[in-house]
C-alpha cells in the first residue's frame, strides 16, 4: 500500500508524541488536539445531558418535585450553555482539527501552538462555568443565575456574583473560538496541497470555512454585549437601564445578533458532516456541488442579519418586524436547497444504511421539520402565540439534536475508524440509531402540542392540564438519555478494539477523499509530504 | 433492512394515534375570543398546513428512494446524476419554488400583521378620533415580581392580580394542590373586561421584564421597565379567559397566572363602581386616626402577608431553601422595630421595597410578622410607619 | 492560493498555551471575585498579571528565537499575516458592538423614552417632562442618572488626540520605508517617534478624563451619554496602550537589528494593529465627540 510506505519512509523517530501527560497539556499536533476536543465535548455532552434529565424529572409530574424554582433555572441556564458552548461547538472544532489537514493533504493546522491554546481555554472556561452554578451554594455566594441562557437584563443585572463567573465564562469561550477560527481560516487558505484548489476542496472543509468566519463576525460582539452587562453590574453605567436612558432591550439585540448566527455555526459544520457521510453511502458524489457552497455562503450572510426574529414581543415598528419576518422566512431558501442536495444525491444512489448514514436519513427528515416549524415561528402574528412556549423548545431541540448533535455523532461514527484502527460494532450502532430516533421524537414532538395549548417555557410547575404530555417528554427523554449510554460503550470498546473488526485505510466502500488515503489509525503525522492531487481532485500514488 | 422500516412505519402509525387519542387535551390553540386572534389562528393553521404539506412530499421522495435506491437490491449508483440538466439547473428551479411559498406565505402574514401591529392612538370619546382605530378604554398591566398590577387610568381603579390559592408551602403541599383543576391558574382578584369594547392595554413593568400573555385575546407582549408598549384588544365572547406570564422574570416566573373575566358593558360599569367603592373605604381607614389595637392589626397583616410575602417567605414562615430567609426567629423580625420597618420598606437585595403599601398595611403584616409563628415582639402602629417614611 | 509545502514548521511540543491559560484564568477568575469584594481576588489578578508577562516573554522569545534561526519560509509567514489579519477583524467587530450600541441607544432607545417613534407612548405615560431640549443628545436620561453635566466636545483635547494619532500612522509608515531600505537607525528613531506620539496620546486621554470627572460632572455613571462616551474611549485607549506597548517591543527588536526587508512580520503586524486603532480613533472622533 502506497500511503503505508509513505508513511514508514519518513522516520519519527525526532518528533513523535511527548511520553505522559505532557503529550496532551504540551502538544502541538492536530491529532491529539482534535481528540482532546472530541474527549472533552463527550463530557460536556454528559453534564448537559444529566442537567436535561433533571430538568425532565421535575417536569414529569405537575408540582415541584425534585428542584426548587431558581436550581431549576439555574440548571437550564447551564444545561443550553454547556451543550451548545461546551458540546457541540468543542465537538465540531474537535472534527475540525482531525480532519482538516487530513483532507487538505497539510502537515498540521497552520498555528499548532494557538491550536493548543484555542483547546486548553475550553477546560478553564468550563471551570468557570462549572463555578458559576456552584458559588451560590457557599456562604456569601449570592442568589443563582435564574435567567435562563439568553441572560436577558434587568433580571441579570441582580444575580449575584456566580453572574460575574458566568461573563467572564462567555469571554473565554469567545476567545477561545475567535482562535479556533482564525487557525481553520488560515489552515483553509495557506496550507493545502498543491493542486487543491478551493474548488476542490471537500464539503467539510468548506463548511468550516464558512462557518470560522461566521464565529469571528459575531462573537466578539457577544462578548461586547457581556462586557456592557458586567459594567451595568459593577460601574454604575446605564445601558440597559431606562431611567439612565437605556433600554433592556439593546441586550436582547447584541445577544441575538450573536444568537441567530450561532445557530447556524452549530448547523453548518453538520451539514459540512453530511455532505462528506451521504455521498459516501449513496456511492454517487454529492449533487449540486457549487450550490451547496453557495447555499451556506448565502445562509451565513442572510443569517446575520435577521436577528430580531427573536423578539419580536419587545415592540418594534411595523417596519422593522416585517423586514426580520421576511428576512428569517427567505432563509428556507437556503436551507432547502442543501436538504435538496442531500436527498437528489441519494436518488439514484446505491445505497446502504450503516449507522452513519441512517443517523443522516433521519436527520434530514427531522431536521426539514424542525426547519418547518422554525418558519412558522418567523410568522409575526403566530408568533405572537408561539413565543416563549414550549414551542420554541420543541422547534429549537428538532434543528439542534438533528441539525447538530446527532450530525455529529454520525461523523463521529463515520470517522472512527480513521481513528482508532477499529471499525465499530455495527449492531450497537443500529441498537444507539434506534433507541436514540425514538426517544428523541417522544421527547420533543408532543412539546409542540404543550406549546400551542400555551405552556410557557422556563417554568419549573404548570398547572394539570399539561400534564400528560409531560409525562410522555420525560419518560422519553429517559430513553432518549440511556441510548446515550450505548454510544459511550460504543467509542470505548471500539477504542480499546474489543469484539471489532480491523478497519481498511479506506474504511467505508464509497468513502472519497484524502483522509482515507493514510493507513487507519491514521499516523501521528501525515502527509508531511504533501499529496499529489490531479485535476480531477483525487489523489495520484 | 425490511425490519428497520417496519419499525419506522410502526412509529408512524403511533404519532398518529396518539394525536387522535389526545385530541381532548388541547392539541392546538385555544378558540380565540377576539377577531384579530381568529386572524392569528387563521394564519397559523395555513402555514403549519403548508409545512406539513411540504414535509409529505419530501417524506414520500426519502421513503421512496429510501426502497428504490438500495445496493442490497442491485442498483447501481449513476455516477453523471448530478451533470444531468436536472442538476446543472435544479440550483435555480429550487430556490424559484421556494420563494414562490416564501411569499406567499408572507403575504397572508402582513395581511394580518398590518391590521393589528399599531395600537389605536386616540380615544373614541375624543372630538374628531378616527373612528375606525380608536380605542375606548385604557387598561394599564404592570408586571411585579411576581404578580401583575391592573390600573384603569379614567376610572381610578387600582389593584392587585395574585397568584391564588397561596397554600404554597412546601413542597408536599404544594403537589397536593397539584388535583385541582385550577392549579397555579387562578388569582385572587380577576381582571373584568367588558365585551365589545376597544381596550388599549399598556404593558410595563417595575423591576424585571415580564410578558403578559393570555391566548385566546391573541397577544403576548413583554413588559419592559421604564418602557410602555401599547397593544390593543375587542373581545368578542363573555368568559373566562386564563394565562400567565410568559417571560422569565425569576424565581416564581411559573405563578404569575393571569385571568380574565370579559363581561358584558353593563356588569362591568357594576363591577367598576364596585371597585371604586373598595378604594374609597380603604382611603377613609387610612385617613382615620383610629388607634389599631394587636388584635386588629394581627388579623389584617395575616391577610396582608398571605398576599404579598407568603410567595417568598411562605405561609408558614419558614422560608424557601437558602434565598428566601425564614421569618419565623428571624433576627430582623424580633430584633428593634426600626430595623424591621427599614427592611419592608426599602427593600434589601432580592428583598423588594414595599413603598405602595399603605401605613396601615405595613403596619399590620409587620406586627404580624413580629407576632405570628411564636414570635414576639413590639406592636408597629401605623404612626411608625408615618414616621420612617 | 495552493503553495509548495515541503517542511511547513510545526513546533515542538510547548509549554506555553497551557501558562497562558492558566493567566487568563487567573486574571478573569481574580476579577470575578474581587467585584465582589472578595480580597483572594485581588491577589489573584496580580499573580495572573505577573504570570501574562511571563508567558508573553517565554512565548515570544521561543518565537523570536525560531524566526532568528531561519524556521519560518515564506508559508509561515504568510500564516502569521492571515492570521493577524483576522484578528483585527474580530476586534473590529468588537467595536462595531459599542458603535451599534451607541446607535441604538442615541437613536432610537432616547427616541422612544422622548416621545418618537413605536413606544412613543412610553413618554405619554412615564416620563411627560422628557422631550424638546430635556431630552436631547447628550442626555443622561429621564432621571439624570449621575446628575447634571457638560458633555465632551470634538474641539481642544480631543482634536489634538486625532492629529496625534494620525501622525503617529505617517511617522510609523516612515520607519516601515526606513525597514525596507535597510536603514536601520532611522527605522529606530521613527519608532521611537511613533510610540512618543502614542503615549503623548494616552496621556491627553487620561487628562481628559480627569477633566472629565472632576469639571464636568462626567463619569461613567452619568447615563447612557457617560456609559457609551467611556467604553468606547476607555476600550479604545486600553488598545492604544497594548499598542504601545507592542510598539516598544517592536523598537527593542529593531535596534537589535531583528527585521530584514523581506523578513519583518512582527513589525507589519504590530503596524496593522496600530492603524487599526488609528481607524477606531477616528470612528470615535466623529461618533462620539463631534457629531
Ligand atoms: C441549529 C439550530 C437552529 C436552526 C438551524 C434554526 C433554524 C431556524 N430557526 Fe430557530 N431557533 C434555534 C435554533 C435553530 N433554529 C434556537 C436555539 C432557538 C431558541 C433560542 C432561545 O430563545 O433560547 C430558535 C428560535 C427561533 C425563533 C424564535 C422563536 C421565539 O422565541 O419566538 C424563530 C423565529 O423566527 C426561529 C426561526 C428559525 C428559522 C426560520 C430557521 C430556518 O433556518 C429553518 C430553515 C429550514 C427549513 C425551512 C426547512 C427546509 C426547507 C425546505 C424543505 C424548503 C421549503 C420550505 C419552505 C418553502 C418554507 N427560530
Ligand atoms: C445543543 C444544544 C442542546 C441539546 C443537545 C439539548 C438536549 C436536550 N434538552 Fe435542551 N435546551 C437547549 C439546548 C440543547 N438541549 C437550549 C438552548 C435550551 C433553552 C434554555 C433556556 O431556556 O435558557 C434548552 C432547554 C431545554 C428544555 C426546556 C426547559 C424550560 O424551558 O423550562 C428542556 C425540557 O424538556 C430540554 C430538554 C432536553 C433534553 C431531554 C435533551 C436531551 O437531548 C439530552 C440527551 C443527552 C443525555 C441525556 C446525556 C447522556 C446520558 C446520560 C447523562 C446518562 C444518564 C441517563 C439517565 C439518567 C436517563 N432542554
Ligand atoms: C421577592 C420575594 C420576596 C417577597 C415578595 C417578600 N420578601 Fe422579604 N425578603 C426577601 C429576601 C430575598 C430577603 C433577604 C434579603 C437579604 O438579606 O438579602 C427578605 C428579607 C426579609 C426580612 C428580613 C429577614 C431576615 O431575617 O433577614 C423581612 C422582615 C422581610 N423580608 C419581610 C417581608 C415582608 C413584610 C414582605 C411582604 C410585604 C416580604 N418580605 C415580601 C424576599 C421577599
Ligand atoms: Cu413574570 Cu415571568
Ligand atoms: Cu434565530
Amino acid at each position: 500500500m502506497s500511503t503505508t510506505t509513505m508513511n514508514a519512509t519518513h522516520s519519527h523517530d525526532d518528533h513523535g508524541p511527548l511520553k505522559g501527560w505532557r503529550r496532551w497539556l504540551y502538544s502541538t499536533n492536530h491529532k491529539d488536539i482534535g481528540t482532546m476536543y472530541l474527549i472533552f465535548a463527550l463530557i460536556m455532552l454528559f453534564l448537559g445531558g444529566a442537567s436535561a434529565m433533571a430538568i425532565r424529572a421535575e417536569l414529569m409530574y405537575p408540582g415541584l418535585q425534585l428542584l426548587d424554582p431558581d436550581l431549576y433555572n439555574n440548571i437550564v441556564t447551564n444545561h443550553a450553555l454547556v451543550m451548545i458552548f461546551g458540546a457541540v461547538m468543542p465537538a465540531a472544532a474537535g472534527l475540525a482539527n482531525w480532519m482538516i489537514p487530513l483532507m487538505i493533504g497539510a502537515p498540521d493546522m497552520a498555528l499548532p501552538r494557538m491550536n493548543n491554546l484555542s483547546f486548553w481555554i475550553l477546560p478553564a472556561a468550563a471551570l468557570m462555568l462549572i463555578l458559576s452554578f456552584v458559588v451560590p451554594f457557599f456562604p456569601g455566594g449570592g442568589s443563582q443565575i435564574n435567567t435562563g441562557w439568553t441572560l436577558y437584563p434587568p433580571l441579570s443585572l441582580k444575580v449575584g456574583m456566580s453572574m460575574d463567573f458566568l461573563i467572564f465564562t462567555i469571554h473565554l469561550l469567545g476567545v477561545s473560538s475567535v482562535l479556533a477560527s482564525i487557525n481553520i481560516i488560515v489552515t483553509i487558505f495557506n496550507m493545502r496541497a498543491p493542486g487543491m484548489t478551493v474548488w476542490k476542496m471537500p464539503m467539510f472543509v468548506w463548511a468550516w470555512l464558512v462557518t470560522a468566519f461566521l464565529l469571528i463576525l459575531i462573537v466578539p460582539v457577544l462578548a461586547g454585549g457581556v462586557t456592557m452587562l458586567l459594567f451595568d453590574r459593577h460601574f454604575g453605567t446605564s445601558f440597559f437601564d431606562a431611567a439612565g436612558g437605556g433600554d433592556p432591550v439593546l441586550f436582547q439585540h447584541l445577544f441575538w445578533f450573536f444568537g441567530h448566527p450561532e445557530v447556524y455555526v452549530l448547523l453548518l459544520p453538520s451539514i459540512g458532516v453530511l455532505s462528506q457521510v451521504i455521498p459516501a453511502f449513496s456511492r454517487k458524489p454529492l449533487f449540486g456541488w457549487n450550490s451547496m457552497i453557495g447555499a451556506m455562503i448565502f445562509l451565513a450572510s442572510l443569517g446575520m442579519v435577521v436577528w430580531a426574529h427573536h423578539q419580536y414581543t419587545i415592540g418594534m415598528s411595523s417596519a422593522a418586524v416585517n423586514y426580520f419576518m421576511i428576512g428569517t422566512i427567505l432563509i428556507s431558501i437556503p436551507v432547502g436547497l442543501m436538504k435538496f442536495n442531500f436527498i437528489a444525491t441519494m436518488w439514484r444512489g446505491s445505497m446502504t444504511f450503516e449507522t452513519p448514514m441512517l443517523f443522516a436519513i433521519s436527520i434530514v427528515i427531522m431536521f426539514v421539520f424542525g426547519g418547518l416549524t422554525g418558519v412558522m415561528l418567523a410568522i409575526v402574528p403566530a408568533d405572537m402565540q408561539y413565543h416563549d412556549s414550549m414551542f420554541v423548545v420543541a422547534h429549537f431541540h428538532y434543528v439542534l439534536l438533528p441539525g447538530a448533535v446527532m450530525a455529529l455523532f454520525a461523523g463521529v461514527l463515520y470517522w472512527l475508524p480513521k481513528w482508532t484502527g477499529n471499525m465499530y460494532n455495527e449492531k450497537l450502532g443500529k441498537w444507539f440509531f434506534w433507541t436514540s430516533l425514538i426517544g428523541f421524537n417522544g421527547t420533543f414532538f408532543v412539546q409542540h402540542f404543550l406549546g400551542l395549548a400555551g405552556m410557557p417555557r422556563r417554568i419549573v410547575d404548570y398547572s394539570i392540564q399539561f400534564a400528560e404530555f409531560n409525562f410522555i417528554s420525560s419518560i422519553s427523554a429517559f430513553v432518549y438519555g440511556l441510548s446515550h449510554l450505548i454510544f459511550l460503550y460504543l467509542v470505548i470498546t471500539t477504542i480499546k478494539g474489543i469484539g471489532t473488526t480491523k478497519a481498511k485505510p479506506r474504511s467505508w466502500e464509497g468513502a472519497q477523499g484524502l483522509e482515507w488515503e493514510v493507513e487507519s489509525p491514521a499516523p501521528f503525522h501525515t502527509w508531511e509530504k504533501a499529496p499529489k492531487i490531479d485535476k480531477e481532485g483525487h489523489y495520484v500514488k | 433492512m425490511r425490519q428497520a422500516a417496519k419499525i419506522f412505519s410502526l412509529i408512524l402509525g403511533v404519532l398518529i394515534i396518539s394525536g387522535y387519542a389526545f385530541a381532548e387535551y388541547g392539541l392546538n390553540f385555544p378558540a380565540p375570543a377576539t377577531d384579530i386572534g381568529q386572524e392569528i389562528y387563521d394564519v397559523h393553521m395555513f402555514t403549519m398546513i403548508v409545512s406539513t404539506i411540504l414535509l409529505l412530499i419530501i417524506f414520500t421522495i426519502i421513503i421512496y428512494s429510501l426502497f428504490k435506491f438500495r445496493k442490497s437490491k442491485g442498483y447501481e449508483a449513476d455516477q453523471n446524476f448530478h451533470k444531468s440538466w436536472f442538476g446543472t439547473w435544479s440550483w435555480v428551479m429550487v430556490p424559484a419554488m421556494v420563494l414562490g411559498v416564501d411569499f406567499y406565505i408572507a403575504g397572508e402574514a402582513q395581511g394580518v400583521l398590518d391590521k393589528f401591529w399599531n395600537a389605536p392612538k386616540q380615544n373614541c370619546a375624543r372630538e374628531g378620533a378616527n373612528k375606525d382605530h380608536c380605542f375606548d378604554m385604557n387598561v394599564k398591566t404592570i408586571g411585579h415580581q411576581w404578580w401583575w398590577e391592573y390600573e384603569f387610568p379614567e376610572q381610578g381603579v387600582n389593584f392587585n392580580g395574585k397568584f391564588y390559592p397561596i397554600k404554597v408551602e412546601s413542597r408536599a403541599l404544594d403537589k397536593d394542590q397539584t388535583s385541582e383543576e385550577l392549579y397555579l391558574r387562578d388569582v385572587d382578584n380577576q381582571l373584568v373586561l367588558p365585551v365589545d369594547t376597544t381596550i388599549r392595554f399598556l404593558n410595563t413593568s417595575v423591576d424585571v421584564l415580564h410578558a403578559w400573555w393570555v391566548p385566546e385575546l391573541g397577544f403576548k407582549r413583554d413588559s419592559i421597565p421604564g418602557y410602555i408598549m401599547e397593544t390593543w384588544a375587542t373581545i368578542e365572547k363573555e368568559g373566562t379567559y386564563r394565562g400567565q406570564c410568559a417571560e422569565l422574570c425569576g424565581t416564581w416566573h411559573a405563578k404569575m397566572p393571569i385571568v380574565v373575566k370579559a363581561v358584558s358593558k353593563a356588569d362591568f360599569e357594576q363591577w367598576i363602581e364596585g371597585e371604586k367603592a373598595k378604594l374609597l373605604a380603604k382611603l377613609q381607614e387610612a385617613n382615620s386616626n383610629k388607634d389599631w389595637t394587636k388584635d386588629e392589626l394581627m388579623t389584617k397583616g395575616e391577610q396582608v402577608y398571605n398576599t404579598m410575602c407568603a410567595g417568598c417567605h411562605q405561609v408558614s414562615g419558614l422560608g424557601l431553601g437558602a434565598a428566601f430567609p425564614a421569618l419565623k426567629n428571624s433576627p430582623v423580625a424580633m430584633g428593634p422595630a426600626a430595623e424591621h420597618i427599614n427592611m419592608v420598606l426599602n427593600g434589601k437585595n432580592t428583598m423588594p421595597a414595599w413603598k405602595q403599601l399603605s401605613d396601615i398595611d405595613l403596619a399590620a403584616v409587620i406586627t404580624y410578622e413580629r407576632n405570628a409563628w411564636g414570635n414576639s415582639a413590639s406592636v408597629v402602629k401605623p404612626a411608625d410607619i408615618k414616621a420612617a417614611r | 492560493m495552493s503553495s509548495a509545502q515541503n517542511n511547513y514548521f510545526i513546533p515542538e511540543p510547548s509549554k506555553w498555551p497551557i501558562i497562558a491559560m492558566l493567566s487568563i484564568l487567573l486574571l478573569l477568575l481574580g476579577s470575578a471575585l474581587s467585584f465582589n469584594d472578595v480580597s483572594v481576588g485581588n491577589y489573584m489578578i496580580v499573580f495572573g498579571f505577573a504570570l501574562l508577562a511571563y508567558m508573553f516573554h517565554g512565548w515570544f522569545s521561543e518565537v523570536i528565537g525560531e524566526s532568528l534561526s531561519g524556521k519560518y519560509g515564506e508559508q509561515e509567514d504568510n500564516s502569521f499575516r492571515q492570521g493577524m489579519f483576522w484578528f483585527i477583524a474580530s476586534e473590529f467587530f468588537f467595536f462595531l458592538c459599542f458603535f451599534g450600541s451607541l446607535y441604538y441607544l442615541r437613536e432610537i432607545a432616547v427616541g422612544w423614552l422622548s416621545g418618537e417613534g413605536y413606544l412613543a407612548a412610553t413618554q405619554e405615560f412615564l416620563y411627560p417632562a422628557f422631550e424638546g431640549a430635556a431630552a436631547a443628545w447628550p442626555t443622561a436620561g429621564p432621571e439624570l442618572v449621575g446628575g447634571a453635566f457638560e458633555s465632551m466636545g470634538p474641539t481642544g483635547v480631543p482634536l489634538i488626540n486625532t492629529a496625534l494619532l494620525l501622525t503617529s500612522g505617517v511617522t510609523l509608515t516612515i520607519a516601515h520605508h526606513a525597514l525596507k531600505k535597510e536603514n536601520n537607525s532611522g527605522l529606530v528613531l521613527w519608532m521611537w517617534a511613533t510610540i512618543a506620539l502614542g503615549l503623548t496620546f494616552v496621556g491627553f486621554q487620561a487628562y481628559e478624563y480627569i477633566h472629565a470627572y472632576g469639571e464636568l460632572n462626567l463619569t461613567l455613571g452619568t447615563g447612557v451619554y457617560g456609559s457609551t462616551f467611556y467604553i468606547l474611549t476607555g476600550f479604545h485607549g486600553f488598545h492604544v496602550v497594548m499598542g504601545s506597548i507592542m510598539l516598544i517591543v517592536i523598537a527593542l527588536r529593531s535596534a537589535k537589528r531583528h527585521f530584514t526587508p523581506k523578513h519583518h512580520f512582527a513589525f507589519e503586524a504590530v503596524a496593522w494593529y496600530w492603524h487599526f486603532v488609528d481607524v477606531v480613533w477616528l470612528g470615535l472622533f466623529i461618533f462620539v465627540y463631534w457629531l
